[in-house]
Order: C-alpha cells, then structure tokens, then sequence
C-alpha cells in the first residue's frame, strides 16, 4: 500500500466524515434535550439537498447557500412545532413512531414533489476546485469538509458553554422540570436546538452532496441512521463526542469500502453500535448515566 | 329475544357489507373505473367493443424511471403511428393500459398481474433486466405473451415460452464491448460491478470472460451496492491499479456519480458502458467529464431516415413530450426498441389474427418480418430472443453522442 | 340467557367464515379474472401476520423493535432456497453455483415456513440478550441495525452459493391457491393470538404497563420480553416466507427500513396492542394503496367530469393528482392518527361481536351524556347569568 494511496482513502473518509459529524451533532442536542430520536433528521438534511437545486437555479451560490440553511431550519421549527410539540407529554414510544412518520412524510413528499428520479446537485464551482499534489487529487470540499465541521464544533462548543443560551440549553437536558421552575422557556430552548441541528445539517449537506453529485428521496434515510450511530458511538448529548463519532463512521465506511466489502459498509455502523453498546452503552465520552426506571 | 334477533341481524349486516367491500375490491380488477375505458369483463384476455388493451410494463419510477420515460415515448409514438389492429377483418383501437412496475421486483409482480386481470392480450415492455425476470412467470403462468424492450440479460427468456425481446443479449454485449477494449489498445481494464442488479452482473461476467479469451486481463474487479453515491473509494482503488480503461456497465444513474468523483480524484481513464449509458441525461449530468465515454446501443440516430423524422416530429410536436426526453429530439436506442416491440406485438396480433395469447406466441415465435421497424429485421431464436448481430458503439463527443463504429459478432 | 348469547356468537362467527370461504372459493373459481383481488387478499394476509408479529413485541410487551424487516429476510431467503424446484437450482444460481449440500434439499412449504420461525426465533434469543437489556429508542435503533446488517449478509457475495447474495432466489413456486395461504397466516395469527390471552401474554402486558411492579409480582423481566421477542420474530419470519412465496422470490432490496416501517404504519393504524386492529390495519393499508392507486395518475378535468372535453376548462390538469401522491396521502393519514386520534382503529381493545353489536348503543349513549352535558352546562350557566344578575341588583 503506498503512502499516496493512504492518503488519498484517508481523505476520502475524512470528508465523509465530516459531514457525518454534522448531522450526528443534530442527533444528539435534540436526544439530549428531549430524549428522542429524530428520525426525520436524516431527511431534512435529504430536504437541503433539494432546497438547494432548486434556489441555486434563480440565485447564485453565495445566496443560495443562506437560503438553504434558512429553508432547512423553517422546515426543522415546523416539523418540531407540529408533529413533536403536541406529543410532549405523551409515551416516548408515540413520539418515536411520530418521527418515523415525519420521516415516512418527508420521503414520500419528496417523491412526489421532486419524483424519484435521482436529481444532479450543482456543481459551485468554488468548492469543486481540484488540487493536485504528485498522485494525490482532491476537491476543495474534501478538503474543507473535516475543516469545516471543526470550526463549527468549536464555535458550537463556545455556544453551550459561554452563553446564556448554552446554560438554559444544559439546564433543560439535565432536568426539564426544574429548568422550568427556575424561568427557562423550555419550548424556546427546544426550537433553538432544532435550529442550530437543522442549520449545521443543511451544511453538512452542502457538503455531503457535492462531493456525491445527486440527490433522492431516500438519499436522507440510511446516512441519517449511521448518524445517529455515530452519536451513539460519541456519547449521546455529547457534541465533540458526536463529531469524532461521525468521523469514525466516515473513515471506516470508506476502509470497508475500499477492501472490498462494500456491501459490509453500511451494515458494519450497526457492527460498531452493538460493540459500543456491549462494551461502553455511555459511548466514548458521554457521562455515565443514572438512569431511574 | 327480539333485541337478539335484531342483533344477530345486524351482525349479519356488517359481516355482508364488509365482504361486499371485499368483493367490491375484486370487482374493482375488472371493472376499473380509472383507466377510463370500455373494461372488460371475463377471464380470458379478451377484445370488447372496438377496443383491445395492451399493457405497457415499464418503470415510470424509481432507480430506472428515467429509462422507462424514454420508452414509453417509443411506445406512445409506435401507438400513434399505427393506433389499430385488424382482427378477423374488423378494426380495433388499441388500448394502451400502463403499469409502473417502479423499478422494483416486488412491485413488478403486482404489476403484472394488474395487467393480467385487466385483461390484456399482451405486453410490451421493460427496461431493466430485475423487473422483467420477476413479472416473467406471472405472463407465462397467465399465457400472455409479452415482449421485452431493453431487458438484457439471459434469464428473461430463457425457460419462459412467452417471453420475447427485440434487443439484443448481454453475452452478445459483453463480448461487443470486450472486443472494442482489446482492439483499441486496451490489455488491462478494471470493472465495476453493482452487487444485486442482473444486467449489471451479466455484463461483467460475459466481458471479463470474453476480454480474457482475448488475452486481456481484468486487473481490478470491484463492485458497489445498490443505491450507493459515494465511489470515491473504489475509484481511489482503480487508479491504485494503474489501468487505463475502465468497464462499467451499471444503470445510468450512476455514471455522473462515477464520472464526477473520478475527475475530483483525478482518475483518467476510458470509460466504457453498457447501453444504459447511451444517454442523454448523462451529458446532461456530468457535463465536460462525459467527454470520451463509449458506450453501445441498439440503435443508432442515422440507421433508418424515416423513423427518425418522423419520430423528431413528433417529440416535438409536444412540448411535455419533449421535456420527457429531456428538452431534446435526440434519439437513443431505447426508443427504437420499444417502438419495434409493439410493432412486433401488433403483428403477430394480425397475423394470428386472434386475441388468444398461445396463437400470438406462437405468431411471435414465427415470425420473420422486416418491413415497418426502426431497426428490424425481426425474428427470434428458440429462447425468444431477437437474432441480432449488429451493435452500434457511439462516443461522447464536444457534449454529444456520436456514432463511432458499427460491431458485429456472429453468435 | 348467557349460553344463548354464546350460541349467537358462534352462529355469528360461523356465518362469517362460511362467507369468507365462499368469497375466497368465488375468488379461487376463476383465478385469472380475480388474479387482482387475490393478490391484494394474499399480500394483506401475510402482511397482517407481520402486523400481529410486531404488535406483539410493541403493542403488547411494550419492547419498540424495529427488527421485523431483518427476520422477514431470513424467513424469505430460508423458505426460498428449500422451496425452489431443484431443476431451476443451477440456472437460478448461475453467478455463483449452487452449494453442493444444500442444492438437492427441497422442502415442502411448510416445513420450510417451520424451519424459517425455527431459525428467526433462534437468532432472536440470541440477539435478544444483549438487545432487550437497552432502553426504547436504543432497543429500536438497535434492531434496525440489526435488520441491516442482515441484509448486508444476506446481499453478501461471499456467501452466494446459498444465498445467491442479493441477485435473490427467484422462481419460488407460488401458492397452490388462495386457501393455503389464508389458511397459513390465519394459523399463525391465531397461535399469535391464543399465546396473548394466556398467562404468558398477561405478563407480557404487565412488563409493559409496569416493569417495576411486573418484576415485584415475580414477572422475570428479561424472559418475557425475551419470549415475546423470539414469538414474533419467529411468526415474521413466517411472514417473511409468506412473502417471497407470494412474490415468488426473495431479494434483499425488499426488506429495507421501509418495509418496517410500513408495517409499523398498519400496526398504528389498527391499534396498538390489538390483534384485530393489526389485521384490520393491514388490509385497509394494503387495500387502499390499491384502490387510490387513482390519486398517481394524471388527469384532465374532462375525463373526471363528462361533458367538459370541449371546453378550456376540461383540458386542465387537475392540481395534484400526479404520480406519488397516494403516499403523500398515507402519510398524513399516518401524522393524522399518531398526532390526534392515537389510539388506531380499534385502540388496544379487541374487536368482537359484543363490540361491534355495542357500536350503535354506545354512539346513542355518547351522544345522550353530550347533550345532558350541554344541558347541565347551560343551566349552570343560567344560574351563574342569575347570580351575576343579583349581585349586581344589590
């Protein structure tokens, strides 16, 4: 194996990874705060694709890329406000089968909008600038997918822990009730969290898919489950731990991939969520839960 | 006692009305009221009135949408062309009823048999190899013989007696393409392979075997799942092997896909494909990458002057017509084979001069016809499969396909 | 009086199956014209016991698996590879060749239906231990996973000399008639069934309304969620069988997430923790995707409303209608139900005669109690306004 070859896979995985980590960190600010999967994750990060075929045909990248994450955030806020905010109080199971049944929604309203015909994504020419180096090629999105979602995490990071809304955000995950009590507005601090995860994936999605070319309706559904894997794998709640999460799942997708069993890629995430699982259910760096019946 | 009775009754009641709406669900089969049409009753494939219903198994979505779209316009332009059929010296209108089989094995067998109970004499149709394998033995358990557009791979027609093609085999195509490869320089190639998908596999398989009769050597196999985007992996594989030319045979969705991330990786190799990617939603989608790619079909725009016009007419005599296939009157293969199907259809329909299924089987079987294809002539082999020897290579050349060679292969 | 009401019951009872085996024989008469509604009746037999099967775990033991698609594939593959004519074996297999010690092994359906829930419930127990120790939403994620990675297996070229990895085994020899597989998914639903109304199915409710206190009453935790999960994994498997027989082959690309969820949509819909709204759930899912196949076609507004054709009107697309559409439609429906109507169709009661019977004296009695509330309601209101009135006199 020659160094050049490594490097070459090694990037590969790191910008798939990248945008994983992306996605994975909307999994788990929402499991954190509200204790639920949001399987509809996947696909409004599949909806950002979308939105964004359809606003760089009237504008130019540089706006087309605001319009998007605004579009995705609208359509993460409404989904929360219909389908999750009524179910508040309702048995977890029942908002689990109302997520599924957003994410069921979203799909078929994708078909039928979009039909499923799978759909070029622009190409902006700005992130698909190629670099060489001797036998190395790459874009400038595989490049600045890993870069990207650092800084990201880092500014996310300062956000939770600096502010005043990272404070009422890790008081609603630690105990809603009480955060209630002591004058946080619960339901506000649940939309922010759904606009910070639905902007950081319509990026991640920026960059996911213009380094793939194309778009369909199920384009969303199997990356929003190794996402949420990912998560796991990070320690759910925790961000850092979502993003070095994603990048496992992306470098070892694309190890898997490249030895040869591609048809063990997808199913090897499931592999590594059953050892997490087994061996650490906390996951890397989540805390160790005390969980009362 | 009375309450009882009443009760009972009206247990009774509900216990008809919810088989009613069961059967009303039977009768919904024959008597559909959506297809907008004399129906007809009865069990066997059947004429009535002056209408005679053949059914179109195509894709209108998923993975192959785009393939079925393109020739269902060649079938709705061979229906256009010649909208009757004569039967026992009366004219009847031919009905065209469409199944969308989605791509989608499970969905296909469904698919059929709503073409059955809808009581159509016959069946032109599919693109996509899975499809038609799956729906096969519904056509030939039901004596409804149909007649394949672009299925390529063996196993459509081999041991099923009512199953015909008027395109060519992928053993033919296999050893087409291999030859190309070796005659233009190319000793070492790699293949991708897409695990799970028959025309792709049967491909493969039949070139690699024929390249290495040549004295070529596959040097890098690799394969993909189905419904995968990111091939960056592989490709990073293929340019570790050093090859020059690259086998890839896979459904057309995927060759931007392959395309794109081979230039992103700086990958530049040959490409060459199977039919599915004489496309021009490729051109469309890959842009300046496509530049280069070979590919073989069917048919090729040139080969018969007056399908050509009068197919060019038509597509754009329709602006929606036109917007299937894709903003442009260009002509692939698919269209000609689809037109051809169901002209075949049509006439083993007049020259068993029945509606009964076994006689135009049999019609088919027997047929040697030439005149009124756009690239006939047409008659079958023992399997059911079109004799062809003739492919046409073509070559993405300045954003265009263009007609390179004439390859043919004695069988 | 209560042997007479019995009597009606099973006069009733029996009066249903004879009309159900009278369509079904109206139906078997002539199965090319009906091949259409005998396919839909099939496909919501089988589906109805995958329905069931997961109500199982979900609805009555509370366990949120989301594996069913997973045990569907082995049950499909296993039945599919033991069932297809050993003639067809070497042209099925044609990439692969078929493994020498299994390619003269055929088996009667239901012996490989049998050895299907056989193999589904052993894999199940074995899952089951690490599986059903975790919480909800890890337990569904977890068996969704499960379900992938046997797919990615199954789909394994590695193992295509059984398998035929995911090309699939096709020419499964179908069902020698509706009887059978009728008669097939009713056994298993009322197996399914009779173990829900034993002792075994009262516990597992009990682990599901109150684990802590089921365990106090002596309940072992672990092995009635693991009996209830090895049962229904077992039964879809069964399902799973059913199905390729019916489609008459087996291919990984049937058993994605999808499919689960498609079969969670039918459980929901009937009623969580109800047989019969399982039952019910599957054949108006399955029925209807049928009957508004109407809302994916395209249409002018002439050949909806006759007499429209000459005009600038009936030429115009109707809005909406246009291929994909129907499921646009199930899936408000499916929001529609979860958000305000979350108890199914039959909520988690069973549907019975007694019920049916009740319908009408329950909407009258409804409607009485509303109006007496409104009445009570009005006079309170009066007094108040009386009230008002006086103090404001004073």
């Amino acid at each position: 194996m020659s160094l050049s070859y490594f490097i070459q896979q090694l990037l590969n995985g790191l910008s798939l990874g990248g945008a994983y980590a992306l996605i994975a960190i909307g999994y788990t600010m929402v499991y954190g705060i509200l204790r639920m999967i949001n399987f509809a994750h996947g696909d409004e990060f599949m909806m950002a694709g979308y939105f964004m075929i359809y606003s760089i045909a009237v504008f130019p990248w540089f706006i087309s890329i605001p319009i998007v994450i605004a579009a995705t955030v609208v359509l993460g806020v409404l989904i929360e406000r219909v389908a999750y905010r009524p179910l508040r109080n309702a048995p977890r199971m029942s908002v689990m089968i109302s997520a599924i049944g957003v994410s069921y929604l979203l799909e078929n309203l994708a078909n039928y909008l979009f039909t499923a015909m799978p759909q070029s994504y622009p190409q902006i020419p700005i992130l698909k600038y190629v670099y060489n180096f001797g036998d190395i090629s790459v874009s400038r999105v595989t490049i600045l997918a890993p870069v990207l979602t650092i800084v990201l995490t880092v500014l996310l990071v300062m956000l939770v822990n600096k502010t005043k809304l990272g404070m009422a955000m890790r008081a609603c995950s630690k105990d809603q009730e009480t955060a209630k009590i002591m004058g946080i507005r619960v339901d506000n601090v649940i939309t922010m969290t759904f606009v910070i995860g639905c902007a950081l994936a319509a990026v991640g999605s920026i960059l996911y898919f213009t380094d793939r070319n194309t778009v369909q309706p199920y384009s969303g559904s199997l990356p929003g489950l190794k996402c949420f894997v990912a998560a796991v794998i990070g320690g759910i709640g925790n961000i850092p731990g979502a993003v070095v999460g994603g990048f496992i799942v992306g470098i070892c997708q694309i190890a898997i991939t490249a030895a040869g069993y591609s048809v063990f890629s997808d199913a090897f995430t499931f592999v590594l969520l059953f050892i997490i699982l087994l061996v650490r259910p906390s996951g890397l760096f989540g805390e160790k839960a005390v969980d009362k019946v | 006692m009375k309450k009882k009775l009443m009760s009972l009754l009206l247990a009774g009641a509900t216990v008809m009305s919810l088989v009613g709406c069961g059967s009303s669900s039977g009768g919904a089969a024959s008597s559909d009221t959506s297809s907008a049409s004399a129906s007809t009753e009865g069990a066997a494939a059947s004429a009535s009135g002056d209408t005679v219903k053949i059914g179109i198994f195509e894709p209108k979505t998923g993975e192959n949408g785009g393939g079925g779209a393109q020739e269902e316009l060649g079938i709705e332009y061979a229906n256009s062309v010649r909208p009757t059929v004569k039967v026992g010296g009366k004219e009847y209108t031919v009905q065209l009823d469409w199944q969308d089989n989605q791509s989608d094995k499970t969905v296909a067998a469904t698919a059929a048999q709503k073409l059955i109970s809808d009581g159509v004499v016959g069946v032109v149709g599919g693109y996509g190899s899975g499809v038609c394998i799956a729906a096969g033995s519904y056509f030939s358990d039901a004596k409804v013989p149909a007649i394949g557009t672009s299925c390529t791979n063996a196993n459509v027609t081999l041991g099923n007696d009512y199953y015909f093609r008027t395109c060519y085999l992928d053993p033919f195509q296999g050893k087409v393409m291999a030859n190309w490869a070796y005659d233009n320089g190319y000793k070492e190639v790699a293949t991708i392979d897409n695990i799970g998908n028959e025309y792709t596999s049967g491909l493969v398989k039949t070139f690699t075997d024929a390249f290495t009769a040549l004295g070529g050597t596959v040097k890098d196999a690799e394969t993909f799942q189905t419904n995968e985007s990111d091939f960056k992996a592989i490709l990073t594989n293929i340019k570790k092997s050093g090859v020059k030319a690259v086998f890839a045979p896979t459904d057309y969705l995927y060759a931007p896909l392959l395309l794109n991330q081979a230039a992103d990786l700086g990958l530049s190799v040959q490409w060459i494909a199977g039919d599915t990617w004489y496309s021009n939603v490729l051109i469309k989608d890959a842009g300046d990458n496509a530049n280069g790619v070979v590919a073989d079909t069917f048919y090729s725009e040139g080969g018969n002057a007056d399908f050509d016009k009068g197919f060019k007419a038509w597509i754009d005599a329709d602006s929606s017509r036109k917007a299937t296939n894709l903003d442009s009157d260009a002509i692939v293969g698919n269209h000609a084979v689809a037109y051809d199907a169901y002209m075949v259809m049509l006439d083993a329909i007049e020259s068993a001069d029945s509606f009964d299924g076994t006689k135009i089987r049999d019609a088919i079987a027997s047929m040697d016809a030439s005149d009124g294809f756009a690239c006939g002539p047409y008659k079958f082999d023992e399997n059911g499969d079109a004799i062809k020897n003739t492919s046409y290579i073509c070559v993405i050349k300045d954003g265009a396909w263009t007609f390179q060679s004439e390859e043919k292969v004695d069988n | 009086m209560k042997t007479s009401k019995k009597s009606i019951r099973i006069i009733a009872d029996a009066v249903l199956v004879a009309l159900v085996i009278g369509y079904l024989a109206l139906l078997q008469s002539n199965t090319t014209a009906h091949s259409y509604a005998i396919t839909i009746i099939e496909r919501s037999c089988i589906y109805a016991v995958a329905a069931v099967s997961m109500n199982l775990i979900i609805g009555f033991t509370g366990q949120f698996s989301l594996g069913t698609a997973g045990f569907m594939c082995i049950g499909a593959y296993v039945t599919g590879i033991f069932t297809i004519p050993v003639k067809m074996r070497d042209q099925i297999y044609y990439l692969y060749g078929m493994a020498d010690c299994i390619h003269d092994i055929k088996l009667p359906l239901i012996a490989a239906l049998a050895l299907s829930a056989l193999l589904c419930g052993l894999i199940a127990a074995v899952i089951g231990w690490p599986v059903l120790r975790l919480k909800s939403d890890y337990l569904a994620i977890a068996t969704l996973g499960f379900s992938e990675i046997v797919r990615a297996i199954f789909g394994w070229d590695g193992l295509g000399k059984i398998t035929n990895a995911s090309y699939g085994v096709s020419n499964i020899p179908p069902f020698a008639n509706i009887f059978e597989c009728v008669a097939i998914c009713g056994v298993c639903i009322l197996i399914m069934s009779l173990l829900i109304r034993s002792s075994y199915g009262r516990a597992f409710k009990a682990v599901r309304d109150d684990d802590v206190a089921a365990e106090a009453m002596g309940i072992n935790l672990f092995r009635t969620k693991q009996l209830s999960f090895v049962v229904s994994s077992a039964f879809a498997g069964v399902a799973g069988g059913l199905l390729a027989v019916f489609m008459r082959s087996a291919v990984t690309s049937t058993f994605t997430v999808a499919l689960t969820y498609n079969i969670l949509l039918m459980v929901v819909l009937g009623g969580i923790g109800s047989v019969s709204g399982s039952i019910i759930g599957a054949f108006l899912v399955t029925g209807s995707q049928e009957w508004l196949r109407f809302l994916d076609k395209e249409y002018v507004f002439s050949d909806l409303i006759p007499g429209l054709s000459g005009t600038v009107f009936g030429s115009a697309q109707v809005p909406l209608l246009r291929n994909g559409f129907r499921m646009v439609i199930f899936s408000i429906l499916l929001m529609v139900v979860v958000l305000f109507w979350n108890h199914g169709i039959t909520g988690s009661k069973e549907l019975s005669w007694a019920r049916i019977i009740s319908i009408p004296s329950v909407l009258r009695e409804r409607k009485l109690r509303k109006a007496e509330e409104a009445k009570r309601r009005e006079q309170e209101e009066a007094a108040a306004r009386a009230l008002e009135k006086e103090v404001r006199g004073q």
